[in-house]
């Protein structure tokens, strides 16, 4: 596009004065420039050295996972890298230690409270979000009141009433006390109200029950929110190390958490660090992948207010 | 008419209960009846888990758990993490995702790297760090041997001098506390009018002075929020001191207030549910405290 001044001579006729001032604004435009310039490597450069903090414990779990047991105990001063990797701690923490059933329990165990939790909270959203009844809000103030109470302060009963029930070492006992979760029906209450009025009353018109209604019309338009907080749950589940430690003695029973623990004090018959940092790989790989497929989802439910632990 | 409606009512009545049904039978179950119960817990003067027999009803609990070496060593131990890794944390993280907003190319990259460690198993990663600072006789370590490179002598701090041992605990806590925040300060920071900026940038106003007087206090809701989850977070610290020390936290002498708790209730030491009662609802009083006067400080001062 051509302007139409551009044939026009220049309106301004230079000086020597003012051919002063222009290259004196720009050398100062150049040194701005330049202190942004430097501004931004600086920034740079601390940032990546955070990046660095962040992921120098997985690369040493990998390099160390990789390393035989002779060579790394051979190492007096820790190399950096090696030169000849070897797979045989992975075979070794497969082996010697029961990490297929530590696996295998979590994984059972993450399942079955995960999807517990996703049926309970549906059902409870929904009857907050949808349906009319006597003292609604004063039971739903109850539950935003119970989001306080720190686990810490009811661990102690469950463990008397799970291990009285002779509930101790079954999945029975795992996965009960784990289901609940207020915060989740609070999200997904807040969500089930977004779908508009009309849409429930068009479903009343055509006689659909109110069952059919969230299975057909609520779950659809709010899976994102569903799989958030499925999501969340798992890595929630995958990490939990308290109540699974108070209520498993039988080491048949452990999750992950509790089996690292076990491999750490027990573990290979000699400290064999090797083969423990594969075990740790192996244990924290399925979530990291997790991460990776589902990144933009598990970022932002987090920070709708999911906190660790 | 009306009648038919009020059976219509009533129905639905009924109907939403039973949707709410499983929900309320496992908070009562595993969170209303637990709460009060472990009030009664505490008060009740040697129990005995295995008959469920007590002598009788007072204060004996809260006395013995306030005289316990091991508890004021928790205490300790947890106020020490609290009073160092919260603010730190929080600066920090601040810089970090101040940094991160005034990027653009690679800044995804950066933000899913950070993010890392909260989809980590505390316990497994937790013996990296283990094994990256334990003094053994085969090698000093890989952080020993950087200290020696800057001239410092090898210390052990997994098995040594308490200091030693606290500084590993703070930095690793630090290390799982920060993806949380720097998520949470991100996003604070990407949703502040970019038309306050625009104008600053009109008047020519310094970045320094952008930064205290348009950002910090447009994000200052979200740092009260971390600072309050934080304290909180902190105060119940536990996991991550296992997988540094190993169950047997009150021989490594870096128990926390926690850790007291589920020592007293199950292992070598445990059986005694009315001491843990009583240690955890003082956990409790000390949250509660805390939270109370980070609300009434970030409210005085937004005056």
């Amino acid at each position: 596009m051509e302007h139409p001044l551009t044939t026009e001579p220049p309106l301004t006729t230079e000086t020597p004065e003012t051919a002063e001032v222009s290259s004196a604004i720009q050398t100062k435009q150049k040194n701005t420039r330049r202190t942004a310039l430097i501004q931004k490597a600086v920034i740079y450069f601390l940032l990546t050295i955070w990046a660095l903090i962040v992921l120098f414990p997985f690369y040493w779990m990998v390099l160390t996972s990789v390393k035989s047991y002779g060579a790394y105990n051979a190492e007096h001063i820790p190399a950096l890298f090696t030169l000849s990797p070897t797979l045989q701690n992975y075979v070794d923490a497969f082996t010697t230690v029961p990490l297929v059933g530590y696996l295998l329990n979590t994984l059972i165990f993450t399942a079955a409270t995960t999807i517990l939790m996703v049926a309970v909270s549906v059902l409870a959203a929904y009857a907050f979000a949808r349906l009319e009844f006597r003292g609604k809000n004063l039971v739903f103030t109850l539950f935003l009141s119970l989001m306080m109470i720190p686990s810490e302060l009811v661990v102690i009963t469950n463990f008397v009433t799970i291990t009285n029930l002779g509930l101790r070492s079954t999945f029975t006992g795992l996965v009960l006390p784990s289901v609940t979760s207020v915060f989740y029906i609070y999200l997904l209450k807040e969500n089930f109200q977004q779908v508009p009025d009309e849409l429930y009353r068009a479903a009343k018109v055509d006689g659909t029950s109110d069952l059919k209604y969230l299975w057909k019309v609520m779950i659809p338009i709010c899976r994102p929110t569903i799989v958030t907080i499925t999501i969340l749950k798992i890595i929630e589940c995958w990490n939990s190390y308290v109540w699974p430690r108070l209520i498993t003695d039988d080491p048949a029973y452990y999750l992950v958490s509790n089996g690292i623990q076990e491999i750490r004090e027990n573990g290979f018959g000699r400290e064999n660090i090797p083969a423990m940092m594969a075990a740790v790989v192996v244990i924290s790989l399925p979530l990291i992948v997790l991460f990776l497929c589902f990144r933009k989802k598990i970022m932002s439910g987090v920070s709708r207010g999911g906190l660790k632990g | 008419m009306n009648e038919r409606k009020n059976k219509l009512i009533s129905e639905k009545n009924h109907k939403a209960w039973l949707y709410l049904l499983p929900a309320l039978l496992f908070l009562i179950a595993f969170m209303v009846y637990p709460l009060i119960d472990v009030l009664i817990y505490s008060v009740e003067e040697g129990y005995n888990f295995a008959s469920q027999t007590y002598f009788g009803v007072g204060g004996y609990n809260f006395s013995y758990v306030l005289h316990d070496p091991y508890f004021l060593q928790a205490l300790k131990n947890t106020f020490i993490l609290v009073v160092i890794t919260v603010p730190l944390s929080t600066i920090l993280a601040l810089l970090i995702s101040t940094g991160l907003s005034s990027i653009k190319p690679l800044r995804d990259l950066y933000q899913t790297i950070y993010f890392l460690p909260y989809v980590t198993n505390t316990l497994a990663v937790g013996l990296v760090f283990m094994i990256l600072f334990q003094k053994t006789e085969y090698t000093d370590g890989l952080v020993n041997l950087v200290i020696h490179f800057f001239g410092g002598s090898s210390v052990d701090f997994i098995d040594g001098p308490y200091w030693a041992k606290m500084f590993v605990l703070c930095f690793y806590t630090i290390w799982v506390v920060m993806p949380f925040k720097i998520l949470v300060l991100t996003s604070a920071l990407a949703s502040v009018n970019p038309d306050y900026y625009k104008a600053a940038k009109v008047d020519g106003t310094p970045k320094l002075r952008v930064f205290t007087r348009i950002t910090l206090p447009m994000i200052s809701p979200m740092i009260v929020y971390l600072v309050i989850t934080g304290f909180i977070g902190a105060f119940k610290a536990y996991s991550d001191a296992v997988a540094l020390f190993g169950t047997d936290l009150n021989a490594a002498g870096m128990n926390t207030i926690v850790g007291y708790v589920y020592d007293m209730l199950y292992g070598d030491s445990g059986g005694y549910p009315s001491y843990a009662s009583a240690a955890a609802i003082i956990l409790f009083a000390i949250v509660l405290t805390v939270t109370c006067i980070n609300l009434l400080v970030s409210r005085s001062s937004r005056k």
